[in-house]
This record gives structure tokens, C-alpha cells and sequence, in this order.
């Protein structure tokens, strides 16, 4: 069980983060190609999106307004991508910023770790003065944090 | 106050409380809301926070998280307008400053009727510091006390903290390495150490990240370098 690499992309498609944990899992790619992958995944994110099979959000809207006006869950889009060789989660935050994480096809509790994940995000990027939204995270204690937890995850 | 009616103000003149006229004096009864149209509203049974027990918050505590967005809005707002990392941090030290000034009494008066007085010598002031003041703001006491062992400055005192609260969650920049955001807590030992009357400079240094520092990345210092006029008292003390 091994975490390959996590990705974070703003709510306009834009990298903010990357960081590789493991050598060997995922090719190797220059900065700007995972410039290229962030913005093709979010576009194809949008994508994934709309094609619903429940259909649109004007009959789901008809359907539950008999039930006290519960709005439904809008639809999320892209959430896991399976290979081969490795396994894709993705995790869209209320805000729209998605994280990517990478691990081997054998990982477990990976919306646990996600969840870790963005905790950390929220403590070590949002509550840090220094950081301005949409901008690329250069954050150390982030860095630090993150490593340490995923190498723990990694050795287990 | 001025915006209380010249009416309004003068009815209380007469009474005890001049420093709180819109408290104490017009409406007399219970429902004394001010009807005054300003800016500041007092609940109708007219209790303040002036009027809640010096006592009842003593154990309670704050979130975390809420303190931190706080703190970052507080450096944000201190970043704007400024030229320089040492501007920076003299701003943050003087929000700081009169929450010391305050403590330094709240805290007193929350001490058994014996040991109500002040610190009369430095020693006993920096442990006041290192363990009351510390146990109030971070619900712990500082980690080390030391002098400086500089023949030359016998008037620096250090305190240091191995992970401050106020940079829990504050990575800075690399192009800002000198700042230390503790500044602000360094601001308050100074209104401490300024309401006690021994006047000193206390600024906040990161030890973090080098031989020793590696398991304390955010290790702080806090130098006090007191007043002359302080050691020169001091002495006359010693030999007294």
C-alpha cells in the first residue's frame, strides 16, 4: 500500500500543490506538464459533471419538491479513476478547489487520508496569513506536516 | 461618548458614575437600551461586561481555530502600509502591548489575597511571566527561563517557548525569514513587564531549525533587554 503523489487544483483550474511521496509509482513529469494535466483534468471534471444519470437538476428539482424542499446533492463529477497500475481519488471541497491523490491500486481508507488531507489544508494553508487564496501553496509546516503523515502511512 | 446626548450626559454628572454615564445614569430602571441611535447598544437589564465577576472566565476556554483566524487577520492587517519586516513586528507588538498592561492586573487580583502584590525584583517578575501569564494565555507555562550568559549585556533576560501557540499554524516565507510572528506575544511580556514598571524591550527571535532546533522548528526566544534604570535599581536593592 503505497501513496504516490498528491495534486491540488484551484477553482479555476489551476496547479497550486504537488508533491510526489514515492519514487518509482508514477512516471516522473516536468512542472509544466502537471500544469498541462491540472487544467485538462479540470476541464475534463466539468465534464464528468454534467453527464448525469439521473438525469438533469430540473427534474430532480420537480421530483423532491413534494418532500419539504430538500435540495439534492449537485452532482460531483469524476470521484475515482482506476488503472492498472494506480488509483486516482478525487475530492472536491465545498469551495471548488479539488484534491488529487494518487496511491497504488492496493490502498485502503483512501477518503480517510483525503480527509486528513484536507484538514491539513485547512489548518496550514487557510489559517496562514501569509498565503493568498488561489495562489500556489508555499507553505512549510504544510510540507512538513503532510510528509510526515504520508511517510507514516507509507511505512505502515 | 459624544454620541449621547448633551441631555443625557448631564443627568449623570451628578451621580457617581461619570465614567459610564450610558451605564450607570439615564434610564434609572430596567429597559435603558439606548434609544440614541448610536453606535453602541447596551443590553437592556444595562449589564456590561464591566459588570460580570473578574472570576467566572477564568478556567474557560477559547477554540483554537477561531484564535487563529483571528491572529492571521491581526498580521494581515498589521502587513498593510507597512515597509518593512521590522516595522511589521513593531506594529504587531504594540497590538500586544496594552493586552499585557491589562493582564498584568487582571491576573493579580485572580491571586490569593496573599500573594496579591506585584513583582518587586526582575527574577520574580520573569517567573510571574514564565508561569501565570503562560498558563493563562496557552494553558501552559514557558518551556525555559535563562540569562544571558553575555558578560556585556546583563540586562537580557530570555524566555523561550518551543512551539508558541500564535505560530501554530504560521508558515513564513522565505523572503520574510527574520519575522516572527510571536512578535505579538513578545508585545504583550512588554506591557507586562511596562505595567509592573520595569521597562524593557522584548522582541521575538526563532532559534528553530538550527543544531539543536531540529525537533522545535518554531522554537522562539523572547529577549528582554530591560531599562538601565532597572538593573541600577536592582542593585541598590541587593545591597539594601
Amino acid at each position: 500500500m503505497t501513496i504516490f503523489a498528491l495534486i491540488i487544483i484551484n477553482k479555476a483550474g489551476g496547479l497550486i500543490y504537488h508533491r510526489t511521496f514515492h519514487e518509482g509509482g508514477l512516471q516522473k513529469i516536468s512542472t509544466n506538464d502537471y500544469l498541462v494535466l491540472a487544467g485538462t483534468f479540470h476541464g475534463v471534471h466539468a465534464i464528468t459533471a454534467r453527464l448525469n444519470p439521473l438525469g438533469n437538476h430540473n427534474t430532480n428539482r420537480l421530483s423532491s419538491s413534494s418532500s419539504a424542499g430538500i435540495r439534492p446533492d449537485p452532482p460531483s463529477g469524476l470521484e475515482v479513476l482506476e488503472s492498472e497500475n494506480f488509483r486516482m481519488q478525487c475530492f472536491t471541497t465545498m469551495t471548488g478547489i479539488k484534491f488529487l491523490l494518487f496511491s497504488d491500486t492496493t490502498q485502503t481508507n483512501v477518503d480517510i487520508i483525503m480527509r486528513r488531507v484536507y484538514e491539513m489544508y485547512t489548518d496550514y494553508v487557510m489559517k496562514n496569513p501569509f498565503y493568498q487564496l488561489e495562489m500556489p501553496v508555499r507553505c512549510d509546516l504544510f510540507d512538513r506536516k503532510l510528509l510526515s503523515y504520508i511517510r507514516e502511512m507509507n511505512s505502515r | 461618548m459624544s454620541h449621547l446626548g448633551p441631555g443625557k450626559a448631564s443627568t449623570s454628572v451628578n451621580g457617581k458614575d461619570q465614567i459610564l454615564p450610558a451605564i450607570g445614569g439615564p434610564g434609572g430602571g430596567g429597559g435603558s437600551s439606548s434609544s440614541s441611535g448610536g453606535a453602541l447598544r447596551y443590553p437592556s437589564n444595562g449589564k456590561t461586561i464591566y459588570h460580570r465577576p473578574l472570576n467566572r472566565s477564568k478556567t474557560s476556554e477559547l477554540s483554537q481555530a477561531s484564535f487563529a483566524y483571528l491572529f492571521s487577520e491581526m498580521v494581515s492587517y498589521a502587513q498593510r502600509r507597512v515597509t518593512g519586516i521590522q516595522e511589521l513586528e513593531k506594529r504587531l507588538n504594540l497590538q500586544g502591548h496594552p493586552i499585557g498592561l491589562k493582564l498584568l492586573d487582571l491576573l493579580l487580583i485572580r491571586e490569593p489575597p496573599r500573594s496579591q502584590t506585584r513583582p518587586l525584583n526582575i527574577i520574580t517578575l520573569l517567573h510571574f511571566i514564565k508561569i501565570n501569564l503562560w498558563m493563562h494565555l496557552f494553558g501552559r507555562q514557558a518551556d525555559r527561563l535563562e540569562k544571558s550568559s553575555d558578560a556585556a549585556t546583563p540586562d537580557e533576560y530570555m524566555i523561550i517557548d518551543n512551539e508558541p501557540l500564535v505560530n501554530a499554524y504560521i508558515s513564513v516565507p522565505k523572503e520574510m525569514s527574520q519575522l516572527n510572528c510571536a512578535a505579538f506575544v513578545a508585545g504583550i511580556i512588554e506591557g507586562v513587564c511596562d505595567g509592573a514598571v520595569f521597562p524593557a524591550r522584548v522582541t521575538a527571535h526563532s532559534v528553530g531549525g538550527k543544531e539543536e532546533g531540529e525537533m522545535w522548528p518554531g522554537k522562539t526566544v523572547f529577549l528582554v533587554k530591560f531599562q538601565p534604570e532597572v538593573l541600577e535599581r536592582e542593585a541598590l536593592i541587593g545591597k539594601g
